[in-house]
This record gives C-alpha cells, structure tokens and sequence, in this order.
C-alpha cells in the first residue's frame, strides 16, 4: 500500500474504515431484503451515515463501567456497533426476532442495541430521550464527582429530534456552572424527520447554534466525508476527555434508503452517497484498487446472506417468557 | 418520635452512607431548602438541579445505568405527568433488553390532598405509576415505614417510586425508628435539635445524625392494622389512618372490621388481601386518586373473579371523585376526596348489605 496523498490518516486506518462500511453497508443491506422476503416485520437503519459512524465507533474506548464511553444511541448506529467489534449475525437475529437476538431476545426493532458490557444502553424508540438520559451517565463521569476519570459520555441522534424537551434539558444540564458534563453530542442531520423537511419547521440555520449558546464548543461538518468526520470526533473526544466539559457535533449525514420500511427502504437516488466518493479518494490514493474494493463487498454481501440464512434456522422466543425480567433476575409471572 | 419527614431524611442520610447512594437531587432539595416539605435537609450528597422534570427522571435513569444509585425528587406529583415516557423507559428497559440492564434508582414525589393545595398540589398518582410495568410502587402511611420502605427502595435492584402522602409528612409514629431518640416529648425535642435545620441562615449548620439502623419494610408486603372478622378495608397513604379510625368507631357499635395497609401498590400483597376477604366476606378499597380507571378498580376485578363465590356483599371503591382539579375552598376538597364520615358510612352500608 503507497500512501496517501490525499489524506491525513494512515492508508491502513483508511482500508480499515472502508472495510467496516462496505460491512454496515451490506448488513443493513441484507435487512432490507429481509424485510422485502418477509423475514422480518420492519427495517430501520443506518445506511448513508458510515462515513461517519464507523470513525466514531472506531475511537470509542469500549467496555463497562465509568472509566469507559457510555452510549445513548439513536436507531441508525449499526456502523458505530460495527466498529466497535459487533458481531453481525447478533444484529441479523434482532431483524428476524429470534430468540437468540442477544440485544432484546426478540422483543425490539432492529438496530435497537443493548450490550451491557460496553455500556450501550438500551436504544429506544422514543425520540430524543437519550438525551436525557446521557444527563444521567455524564453526571457519573462528572469532574467535580470524579475528577480523575477518563470515561466520557457519547449521545447522538436526529435532527428532528432536536425540536424536543430533551435535547434543550440536555443542553441547561451539560453546562450548569462548575457542574459541567463530559458528554460528546452529536446530531446526525438528514434533513428530514419521516416525511417533514427540516427547512419547513426550523429556523436556526444551524443546530450547532443553539449548543453555541450555552458556550459549548460546535461545529458543523460534512459526515459524509470520512476524513472530516475522523477529524471532528478525534478533536470533540479529546476536548470532553480532558476539558470534561461538553462538545457539540453536527454532522450532516445522507438518508439512502429513506425513513424506515414503513416509507418502502427503497433507495433515494436524490441522496448522496458516501461510499462511492470515498472509494474514488481511496483509488486514487493508491490505498486499495478497484478490484480490492469489489471483492470486499462480494465478500460482505456473501457473509450477510450466509449468515441471514442461518438466523432463519434459529428460534422464535418461548411464548412462556412473556413475564420474564420485567424485574431483575425474574423469570415467570410474578403477581 | 419522628415525624414522616424527618424518617424521610433519616433514611436517606442510612442510605447515603451504607447503601452506595450518592446523588440525591431535585427541584430545591439540596441547601439551602432541603426539600418544600424538608424531607431532604442536612444530607451529603444533595444538590439543586434545574426546573426540568424530564431532565429529573433522565438524568436518575442515566446515574442508575452508571450504577451510582440516585434518589430523585419530583417536587410534587402534579409535575411528573409530562416525564411518564421517561418512567415507562426506565420501567421496560430490563424487558426490553431481556434482562441485560436493570435500573437501579428511586423516585420520591409527595401525592395526594390534605393541605388545601388546590388543583396543582393535590394530585393522586397511584392509578398512572401503577399503570407502568416494571416499577415497584410503594407509599408509607406512618414514619417508621417511610424509614424502611424507603431503604427497601434505595437496596432494591429496579426501579422504585416512593409516593409521600404529604397529608401524613408532618404526623408523628408511635413506633420507634431503631436509632432515633427516645419517644417522649424530651425525644422529640432532641431529634429535632439534631437533625432539623434552624431558620434563618444556615450556611454554617450541620445535622447530627443519630446512629441508625438497617430496618426494611419488605417490598411487597401489607400490613394489618386493625383486625377484624366482618368486613376488610384495604387502603394506604392518608385515607390510610382515616379507616383505621373508622375501624375503632365501628368497634364501639360492636362491628369487627379489619383494616389493611397495602403499603406496597404494585406488585402488591394479593396473599394477605384474600386471606382477609375470604374471612370477612365483605371489601372496601379505600384511596384518594380519581374514581375512573382507579387502581382500586383493578383490586375489586381481581376479588371479583378469584373470590366472587366467597363474597357476602358487592366489592366497593371510595376514591377521588372524578373532576378535573380538587377546588381550593375546603368545602370543595372535603366534597371530592374521601374523608372520615364517607368511609364510615360506606363501611355501615356494606356492613348491612345481604347477598
Ligand atoms: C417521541 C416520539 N415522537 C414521534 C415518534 C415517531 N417518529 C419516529 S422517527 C421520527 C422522525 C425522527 O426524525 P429525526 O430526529 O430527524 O431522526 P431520523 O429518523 O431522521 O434519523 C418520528 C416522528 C417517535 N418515535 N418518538
């Protein structure tokens, strides 16, 4: 591999970063086509944020507990989780609700994450709520609580989002004075909420404005483009690790397959894409070839199918468990 | 003699210094206030937060992720309405994510009417929290169980809300909390030398806190406070002592009626509420939340289908009526909310009905 002539990053991070979203891509890929063959009852997903969601899961310091990143995420993060290490097979078996689904056992959406382990806590489908509770992890990880801690807090999610009660508490509670919160914000912004244009219903002209406001550090960035967004989330982490103070990131993100399966998961010609733009930099680079580039998606499009197979195979959940951890531990009708 | 108050406070300063909790906070419950009804004066890890309800509950299901065992305040249940997806979150998280988190965080809220408060401070919140799967529900009526079912909450491995039927926080036990001053008149004064914080300023004051002891009121489980052999009133918070002293007026008519603290609503103790049904064969539940979708409408469905064949009389309510606010003026309150002579005459009622 020559290296770059375009780029900061090392040639190696960069296949490494191209190979993690040819893999989400393929993933939610297959999910939609499950969807289509009736192996799943709804899609919803990430597919046009990878160039921005792999970098940012590539930097998380993973694990459990407060010396660790804490993540309140929004339902489109399956490149986050990828570059994190997750296995896909796990977020197939959520798609199809099997009992084997480790997130939620068959009883959530796809791309609703929980693993315990690496502090993913569970994605809702209520929106903006995971801004309010990012309050909560980022007061654990709080200087004046702990000051040597190195953890920090990460929530992300829409744009629309942020006309709710949360994302403005989530600011006041940040930035209260000498109490401030080591939380990584970011809003991906596609520009739409289902059906509603965000030019319709806002008039901020950025999001990133508002978090300004409060006299936290933003910027407005095109999450389209790898490089720009590695560079972002290295600076805000690095900011909220060591000032453990807040960071705002608004990353401008594409919408490829629209809203969810509920609008059709067909894709939106109008969007742009990332993967194409960074390939053609890639090429040209001399960091990966054409044909390098083609085998890696015959190779993730090979996996996904393969693997989606055998999570037919697998079981549905036991009509008996209804009941079960509505408390911690318990199993079975309890009252 | 503590007051449910002070027992509060008490609690709260056991479980900050043995049970891990480490951020009690709310609307005004840090210095200098320490609480509107003072139940969080004096203690370590208080602190103000922002007038923000859903940042409240938010922020208590974040700490409970992070495992630093909080206790939020809403500053009074008619503010928490607008956070139920919040509660409901921070009740299905362990289902939703099939056993993987568990929520470990206590929220306080003072409920109910009793002190004029008119349609904003008068508010019942036992029909909704009871409506919300995977919390456990408890209210005290006096202060040794406000001592220790608030520690059960503060041990407990999921979600619990601690209703303060703010009626009773000012009444005083009969029953000695284990540590606090004896419980005499000269008790009493010393308690609160100790623990009270003094008017005026209070920037230099320090509680000193007797040395408590761990003292659980289960979860789950009722209480008998009166026993009685032909009917069985089931309530709880500040109707709670009003039926047992219905109770004792009946008794010197030569009527044998049993009374029941639920003490726990959800999940609540059926063994000890059947077990008194079957033996008197007559119920009244007795609360003060609205009428309509009650959770004592949900206890009569179940004595209805489990005992039917068991029972003398029809299974009775007596609750809120069912309007839109309790009216300021005391005529209006004594008319929408269960008082002494409502439930001594439902009891005579229920007493002289015939199958
Ligand atoms: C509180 C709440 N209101 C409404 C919905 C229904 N809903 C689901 S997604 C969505 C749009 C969200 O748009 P945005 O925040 O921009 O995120 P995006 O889906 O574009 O990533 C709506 C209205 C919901 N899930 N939660």
């Amino acid at each position: 591999m020559k290296k770059s002539s375009l780029t900061k990053l090392d040639p190696k991070l960069l296949a490494q970063i191209h190979d993690l979203m040819v893999r989400a891509r393929a993933l939610e890929e297959r999910m939609i086509r499950m969807y289509k063959q009736n192996e799943g009852y709804f899609w919803l997903g990430g597919p046009g944020e990878e160039a921005f969601n792999v970098p940012l899961g590539l930097q998380i310091n993973k694990g459990q507990g407060l010396e660790h990143e804490f993540l309140h995420l929004h339902y489109r993060s399956s490149a986050i989780l990828l570059g994190m290490g997750m296995e896909p097979m796990d977020a197939l078996r959520q798609m199809k609700n099997t009992a084997t689904d480790p997130f939620s056992g068959g009883r959530n959406f796809v791309n609703h994450y929980s693993i315990r382990k690496w502090n993913v806590v569970p994605v809702t489908s209520t929106i903006e709520t995971q801004y309010a509770t990012a309050i909560g992890t980022g007061l654990a990880q709080r200087k004046s609580r702990r000051p040597d801690c190195k953890g920090i807090t990460i929530v992300n999610g829409g744009d629309a989002g942020t006309a709710e009660g949360e994302f403005a508490s989530s600011l006041v509670w940040s930035t209260r004075p000498g109490e401030e919160l080591p939380i990584l914000f970011i809003v991906t912004h596609n520009a739409w909420g289902i059906s509603t244009a965000a030019a319709t219903q806002h008039g901020e002209k950025h999001i990133a404005d508002r978090a300004r406001a409060f006299g936290m550090p933003a910027v407005t960035i095109n999450g389209t483009d790898v490089e720009e967004s590695w560079a972002a989330i290295e600076e805000g982490m690095k900011y909220v690790r060591e000032e453990r103070k807040p960071y705002f990131i608004e990353s401008k993100v594409s919408r490829l397959y629209g809203h969810s399966s509920a609008s059709g998961a067909n894709r939106a010609e109008s969007e742009k894409d990332p993967l194409p733009e960074f390939e053609a930099k890639l090429e040209k680079a001399g960091v990966l070839t054409r044909k390098e580039m083609d085998e890696i998606r015959e190779r993730y499009e090979v996996e996904m199918r393969e693997k989606a197979a055998k999570v037919k195979t697998e079981p549905m959940p036991d009509p008996s468990s209804i009941y079960d951890f509505t408390y911690y531990k318990q199993r079975g009708k309890y009252f | 003699m503590a007051n449910m108050a002070q027992a509060i406070r008490m609690a709260l300063h056991y479980g900050e210094e043995n049970l891990g909790v480490q951020e009690i906070f709310g609307e005004d419950v840090g210095p200098p206030l320490g609480g509107v009804f003072t139940a969080t004066q004096g203690l370590r890890t208080t602190w103000n937060s922002p007038l923000d309800e859903r940042g409240i509950i938010g922020a208590a299901m974040g700490l409970a992720f992070a495992g630093v065992r909080p206790v939020a305040e809403i500053q009074f249940c008619d503010y928490i309405y607008n956070t139920i997806d919040l509660l409901k979150l921070a009740g299905n998280a362990c289902w939703s994510t099939n056993g993987d988190w568990n929520v470990p965080m206590t929220v306080m809220t003072p409920v109910g009417s009793g002190i004029r408060g008119s349609l904003y401070h008068s508010h019942s919140f036992d029909a909704t929290a009871t409506h919300i799967p995977g919390w456990k529900i408890v209210m005290p009526s006096n202060p040794l169980d406000a001592y220790g079912l608030l520690i059960s909450c503060m041990k407990d491995e999921n979600p619990t809300m601690y209703l303060k039927p703010k009626a009773l926080l000012r009444v005083k036990g009969d029953e000695a909390i284990p540590g606090e001053p004896p419980l005499t008149a000269e008790g009493e004064k010393q308690l609160r030398d100790m623990i009270d914080a003094p008017l005026g300023d209070r920037t230099k004051w320090k509680p000193k806190w007797p040395k408590l002891a761990d003292f659980i009121v289960p979860i789950g489980k009722a209480k008998t406070v009166r026993t009685g052999s032909e009917l069985t009133i089931v309530s709880y918070g500040r109707t709670l002592p009003l039926c047992a002293m219905a109770a004792d007026q009946l008794l010197k008519e030569g009527r044998s009626v049993e009374v029941i603290d639920l003490r726990t609503l959800w999940p609540y103790d059926w063994e000890a509420l059947s077990e008194s049904i079957r033996k008197t064969g007559r119920v009244i539940f007795v609360n003060e939340e609205t009428e309509v979708t009650n959770f004592g409408e949900h206890l009569i469905r179940r004595t209805v289908d489990e005992l039917f064949y068991e029972l003398e009389a029809r299974p009775r309510l007596l609750a809120g009526k069912f309007t839109p606010g309790v009216g300021l003026a005391d005529t209006l309150e004594m008319a929408t909310q269960p008082q002494l002579p409502n439930i001594v005459e439902m009891a005579r009622e229920v007493l002289a009905e015939r199958a």
